[in-house]
């Protein structure tokens, strides 16, 4: 028995380095958990990209769920993701707010025409300062907002067409079923 | 080749010069004390976009950001306690690069010591059996001594 107790040893390694890398695949370790997470969003007021006179607020958006989708156009990722939120976007059932993140506008509406809109609303923060209320610190990095204007769930890093399938569209589905 | 060095270094010394200045630009600060604190918590923070960089080193965008906000956060008179939980509700514990122990957090602190309490297990276990069999050994018996497998 204890001649084996090097190999068994050995094994409970193998299976916790395995374990390791099978962690590493299905979670980004680069992902921080938002401690904003059904919690109220944070207050802002933000100027329209395309009408830079006329601010958006939270109160403006409260009343029902939205999607927003922070995003720029120096951001390589948000190009990755941007073809699925075209796909998607019809068919979310929930306004979609684009959050353009520390971007020259000119940049942001020249890098749009180019990839399309997918966006109901347009919000531009160029400096950056509402990000940090949202805990933002990359691009992109989505938040679904509910009604009453509460953080029911992020995701940060591209959209994909699985993270959409598997999580974004149960998390609206939840959301629709709590007001009929 | 022999020539082109004095350039690459001239080219390296003030390219160099150029990227320290933009990882930490000059701030406005009120007083030497200030900036000592600054520097001082900044260098406890840890940069959410590049997580092994604390926010003084890190030369990301968001890094910037972070100690613009900290600077003006130290201008309206926050205590260092005030900004880490500022940081902390926006960006969880993971910028605190000494995290606090609550529950979440236990088998951080005290991980290292289960592992150590666990290895203690194992070599008094040995030391245990070793003792043992070499008190059987020394007990005169009429068989031969048989291997009792501790030949490693």
């Amino acid at each position: 028995m204890s001649r084996l107790l090097p190999f068994f040893g050995f094994v409970l390694l193998v299976v916790l380095f395995g374990f390791g890398i099978w962690w590493n695949t299905q979670h980004d370790p680069q992902a921080i958990p938002s401690p904003l997470l059904n919690k109220p969003a944070p207050a802002f007021v933000l100027p329209k990209l395309y009408e830079p006179t006329v601010n958006v607020s939270k109160s403006d958006l409260l009343g029902k769920p939205y999607l927003l989708n922070v995003f720029a156009s120096w951001c390589i990722e948000c190009g990755v993701e941007h073809p699925v939120l075209q796909a998607e976007a019809p068919t979310l059932g929930v306004l979609l707010v684009g959050y353009d993140y520390k971007d020259a506008p000119d940049d942001a509406k020249r890098w749009l025409a180019e990839h399309g809109n997918p966006y109901g609303v347009l919000i531009a923060d160029q400096p950056g300062q509402t990000a940090i209320d949202f805990g933002v610190y990359g691009a992109p990095e989505s938040f679904l907002i509910d009604s009453q204007g509460v953080i029911r769930y992020k995701h940060i890093g591209p959209m994909t067409e699985d993270v959409v399938a598997t999580e974004l569209k149960p998390a609206i589905a939840a959301l629709q079923k709590e007001t009929p | 080749m022999r020539a082109a060095l004095p350039v690459l270094l001239a080219m390296l010394l003030l390219f160099g010069g150029f990227a320290h200045a933009q990882a930490i630009e000059p701030m406005p600060f009120a007083s030497h004390a200030q900036e000592v604190r600054f520097q001082h918590l900044t260098a406890q923070l840890r940069c959410p976009m590049c997580q092994n960089e604390t926010l003084a080193d890190s030369n990301a965008p968001i890094a910037r950001d972070l100690r613009n906000q900290i600077f003006q956060l130290m201008q309206h008179g926050q205590s260092d306690e005030q900004i880490k939980q500022y940081l902390v509700e926006r960006y969880s514990d993971y910028v605190l690069y000494d995290p606090p122990l609550k529950a979440g957090t236990v088998l951080l602190w005290f991980g290292p010591l289960l592992i150590l309490l666990g290895g203690a297990g194992v070599v008094l276990m040995a030391i245990r059996k070793r003792s043992r069999g070499s008190l059987a050994a020394d007990t005169p018996s009429d068989s031969a001594p048989t291997d009792n497998g501790d030949d490693w």
